[in-house]
């Protein structure tokens, strides 16, 4: 965001306040590669040290915004000093849900959110270490893959009947069981934690619903997480699970701005309104925010994507599965190269797209022009991509 | 250091020493060129970070990978020598590269 307002020749002042003690990096390598020990922590931070400096950008890092005035149009920071703003940017994020279960506060048992968390789970995994995974979401899933990649012995336990039981098809639910069993991890579907065992403060054990107990010297849990809203919601702005914003990013306070995994943002194509947790949102809020605040249009609206890396698995998802009324899976999921479509009508809403750039980069772009597709052809992977629309 | 010069979508050159071993895509993101989001941070997952290679340059910058391939057949403004930034790491043999910024100007 700052970066982008400097990109746009934004000449004010820009203070950046942030809670943890490192400038900011990215997370989704956190699970990956920088897990796996193939990434520095160079590569991780999204901007050098030098570009706070050349681009005066005031980087406060350590301090966490306690309270929001917007009358008097100033922040109040954890060390006890006011900030004051013509402009506030909310880009507060999510913070990990916690499992309300006996045992949670012991050492060992992680979430995985910023990179403190990952220091503290590399720390602990490695060859023959038995890592439980709590919740078989894209968290839970990429922590899993990784710690295979380094020797330890998995297990992932999931609360519902499949995997990504929320945010997948139940294809790709199965394709990446199978997958993951290939890999040697295991699997406890269905299954309820009820508390976690310890000795001397350390995790020992995960406590199931049906009386059985699985042994472990580290456990993450990854069952969703919370918009960090408070701060807005207690200064009266609007708030619906995430800030409330517009299509520029703005709350209903002209003078304050919320984006990325905070926000609670319309999305036209679906004709409604939620709160995203990816990347790709998170920065094309930021765009709509600094085109704001520099006096320009903001930009055209982006069909949302994602994507997850696992072992030599790419899955790429463009749109979301509202109101879809047929699936059409293009490809053999045998294969380890498939798409999985999901239509409204003859309207694509949805794409999952393994190790299927085409299928995932036509998808998003059918998704978003609202073309009709031609069903035959689409499930037929010997016709182009580009000769699907009707 | 390798130096690498790129030309944002303004015309404008930036020229900056890049680390071995990291990628065109790093250098440009982490020094803020105009152009190149890199939206995935560089998993070869979104096209955001396309670049014209200078044609001096091609012969060492390499050949597109398969996934590479494969996303740029689908991206706009594609050219024989457009590459995912992403996919070009940097080595000292690449000291002096010259890439354009694919995307557009905004209005």
């Amino acid at each position: 965001m700052a970066a982008l307002l400097r990109q746009l020749g934004h000449a004010g002042r820009i203070t950046l306040i942030g809670d943890e003690l490192v400038p900011p990096y990215q997370r989704p390598p956190l699970s990956k590669a920088w897990l796996k020990g193939e990434a520095d922590s160079e590569f991780l931070s999204l901007k050098p040290l030098a570009f706070y400096v050349d681009g005066a950008i005031d980087f406060r890092p350590g301090v966490r915004a306690v309270r929001l005035e917007r009358t008097a149009r100033y922040v109040r920071l954890s060390d006890g000093t006011d900030m004051s703003y013509d402009i506030l940017v909310l880009a507060t994020g999510a913070r990990a849900a916690a499992l309300p279960v006996p045992g949670a506060d012991l050492h060992g048992v992680l979430f995985l959110r910023t990179s403190a968390d990952a220091e503290a789970l590399k720390a602990r995994l490695g060859r023959d270490k038995r890592l439980v995974v709590v919740g078989g979401g894209y968290i839970g899933l990429e922590v899993a893959a990784s710690g295979r990649a380094l020797g330890a012995d998995v297990v992932v336990l999931e609360r519902e009947a499949r995997l990504l039981a929320r945010v997948a098809s139940e294809t790709i639910s199965n394709f990446f069981r199978r997958l993951h069993e290939r890999h040697g991890a295991k699997f406890e579907l269905g299954a309820s934690v009820v508390g976690f065992a310890g000795e001397a403060g350390q995790v020992t054990g995960v406590k199931l619903a049906d009386g059985r107990a699985l042994a472990c010297d580290v456990a993450v849990v990854g069952v969703g997480a919370h918009p960090n809203d408070e701060l807005a919601a207690e200064s009266g702005l609007e708030t619906a699970r995430g800030v409330v914003v517009d299509l520029q990013a703005r709350t209903s306070d002209p003078r304050v701005f919320a984006i990325g995994d905070v926000a609670h943002r319309p999305m036209p194509i679906y004709g409604r309104m939620f709160r995203m947790e990816s990347v790709p949102n998170a920065l094309e809020q930021a765009k709509q925010a600094a085109c704001t605040i520099a006096g320009r249009p903001a930009p055209v609206g982006e069909v949302p994507w994602q994507w997850s890396d696992q072992y030599d698995v790419k899955l790429q998802i463009a749109g979301y599965a509202f109101d879809v009324d047929e699936i059409i899976v293009r490809g053999d999921p045998e294969s380890g190269k498939f798409a999985v479509f999901h239509l409204q009508g003859e309207h694509l809403q949805s794409v999952e797209a393994i190790n299927s750039p085409p299928e995932f980069m036509m998808g998003r772009q059918l998704i978003g022009s609202r073309k009709a597709i031609n069903r035959l052809k689409l499930a037929n992977p010997a016709v182009s991509m580009r000769d699907v629309a009707l | 250091m390798p130096k690498i010069t790129y030309i944002d979508f303004y015309n404008t050159e930036h020229t900056f020493e890049v680390k071995p071993g990291h990628s065109v895509m790093d250098g440009a993101v982490k020094n803020n060129v105009p152009g190149i989001d890199a939206d995935c941070g560089g998993a070869c997952s979104c096209a955001t970070c396309q670049v014209y290679v200078d044609a001096a340059w091609q012969s060492r910058t390499g050949e597109r990978n398969e996934m590479e391939q494969s996303m740029l057949e689908f991206a706009d403004g594609v050219q024989s020598n457009s590459r995912l930034s992403c996919q070009i790491t940097v080595t000292d043999e690449l000291d002096g590269l010259v890439v354009r910024v694919a995307k557009k100007a905004p209005d």
